[in-house]
């Protein structure tokens, strides 16, 4: 019995300090912003209303859940095309396409948001060179547009997409490819009816992956996008710095944190956690 | 070994992928020499003007110290904590482990937006209290990139801690070690390359984070990523390219190096 109540003291001990620094500097101010969700700037459910009501927020959630969407297909698409040849190509393969999964990867997304916009804008690399061989008269408008944020958020996310997928696929049984091979299936049919619909727990995981961080991303949207494409954070953004609004901020906030809540509750009945790693 | 390698057209595929992956990570390397004021392409000649800038502006020095130092402080004290939680959850495998270790995710599954929100309603808070805490202190800032960086540092201590043999701390225990014995003496000794590992993953996460030290920052903590983000809003300054060009020489070196330690440690 002593041990027994020494041990829970000790886990007590051990374990009090990061969930007290957690409730004090992470949960205590989150309520606090809920708080502000219902009383900023006058009690009630103001702020909620104005979601529903109000046609730029409505267009901002429209555009945001646009944007992901697109950038899920694009990035997961790109991602299983890069990790087939990661996990089952020849040694040197693999290494040529770990290095391009890996370097991005560790890259500030800040580097590679301006990375694009060396490329993309008016007197970047590509609106140069096509100038140069005298294909286009005018730049073409690049970034500062959805065209620039979706590229740039793809770009983010393939990295992120490729770990579950990677998981997935090396966890797949040869012999069941052998088996549809010398069953007389084409390589090509192969892939599509065999490879592919096996490795589907990734491809779900990969994708409600992709699509979660998308909805929250802020970085390259503000910057790719010029203010010309603002997504829902770069809105919680501007209504507490630019247009003081913290209220509708703080209600903005709160519908993100329980969409995502429910988004990951519908992913965990499909894929289990280690799955993603 | 698998038995099917990808065929042509999907290395094809792969490799215009690949291309896509790498192709902002080059073009900054022109754009670093141009030698114009304004972002551009060379145009013939080439200059190191930007590069010398970087050295020479004492706002990138001064940035570049202040993301070093925030970094350390953060990442030490998050570090130290994650240690201690894993710690108490392997060895004593408290009851509802599994609702706890969810808590201490959560700032990094919530989206990074809605934690800067959370962090800014924090930090402006304690100004009211102390100006020594809060908003725009580096203080401040160190306090919120623990928030941000500590579940990053409890999955890889858990995860080292998963593949530790339980039998070790159980002959210690059996031979009358106290909880501090087996926790400094048998246990940290046998996981300290996760425990490394936390502590530089923090610090690179907390070197990089522009997210959250956008919300909580205006003129006096500006660490390097703010500086940078100030730098891309307004016109952009090429010595961005060249600060972006130095961050990525040292990633691709960091990640060689770590391929051959990799390689030599499966070797033996």
């Amino acid at each position: 019995m002593r041990a027994y109540l020494s041990d829970r003291m000790g886990a007590a001990l051990l374990m009090a300090p990061l969930l007290l620094f957690l409730v004090l500097a992470y949960a205590w101010p989150f309520l606090g912003v809920v708080k502000w969700s219902f009383t900023l700037p006058t009690p009630g459910l103001g702020q909620y209303n104005a979601l529903l009501t109000d046609e730029l927020v409505q267009s901002v959630f429209i555009r945001t859940l646009r944007i992901a969407a697109i950038v899920t297909l694009v990035s997961v698409a790109a991602a299983y095309a890069i990790t087939v040849v990661w996990v089952r190509g020849t040694p040197a393969q693999r290494l040529v396409a770990e290095f391009c999964i890996l370097v991005p990867f560790w890259i500030s997304v800040l580097t590679r948001a301006f990375g694009w916009v060396a490329l993309l804008s008016n007197r970047g690399l590509i609106n140069t060179w096509l100038q140069a061989i005298g294909f286009i008269s005018e730049p073409l408008a690049l970034v500062r547009n959805e065209f620039g944020v979706i590229v740039g958020m793809t770009h983010f996310l393939i990295p992120f997409a490729v770990f579950p997928l990677a998981s997935a696929m090396r966890s797949l049984d040869d012999r069941v490819l052998l088996a549809a091979r010398g069953l007389g299936s084409s390589r090509m049919r192969t892939f599509w009816s065999v490879f592919v619909p096996m490795t589907r727990s990734g491809i779900i995981g990969s994708a409600m992956i992709v699509f979660v961080f998308s909805l929250g991303f802020f970085v390259t949207p503000a910057i790719l996008g010029g203010g010309r494409s603002v997504m829902i954070a770069e809105l919680i953004y501007l209504r507490i710095f630019q247009s003081p609004d913290w209220g509708l901020g703080a209600a903005i906030s709160v519908v993100l944190v329980l969409f995502v809540g429910a988004l990951m509750a519908i992913m965990f009945r499909f894929v289990r956690p280690k799955q993603l790693i | 070994m698998p038995t099917y390698r990808p065929g042509p057209a999907s290395l094809v595929i792969a490799a215009l992928v690949a291309l896509f992956l790498l192709m902002p990570l080059l073009a900054v390397i022109p754009v670093s020499l141009t030698p114009s004021r304004m972002l551009a392409m060379p145009s013939g000649e080439l200059s190191l003007r930007h590069y010398r800038a970087l050295i020479e502006d004492p706002r990138w020095i001064d940035s570049i110290l202040l993301s070093i130092r925030i970094g350390v402080v953060s990442s030490a004290f998050s570090t130290v904590l994650a240690l201690c939680f894993s710690l108490g959850v392997w060895m004593f495998q408290p009851r509802f482990t599994a609702a706890l270790v969810g808590f201490v995710l959560l700032p990094m599954v919530v989206p990074p937006v809605v934690s800067a929100i959370t962090l800014y309603f924090l930090l402006t808070s304690i100004s009211g209290v102390s100006s020594f805490f809060g908003y725009d202190t580096w203080l401040g800032v160190a306090m919120a990139h623990s928030v941000m960086t500590v579940p990053f540092a409890t999955v890889l201590i858990l995860v080292s801690l998963s593949q530790l043999d339980r039998r070790i701390d159980l002959a210690a225990r059996g031979l009358g070690a106290t909880v501090w014995e087996r926790a400094t003496r048998i246990i940290m000794p046998n996981i300290k390359f996760g425990i490394i590992t936390a502590a530089l993953l923090s610090f690179v996460l907390s070197w990089e984070e522009i997210g959250v030290t956008l919300f909580i920052t205006s003129v006096n903590a500006i660490t390097l990523p703010r500086l940078m983000w100030m730098g891309l809003r307004d016109n952009i300054d090429p010595a961005i390219a060249a600060l972006s060009v130095i961050l990525i020489i040292i990633t691709v070196l960091v990640l060689a190096v770590r391929s051959i330690v990799v390689r030599q440690r499966g070797a033996h």
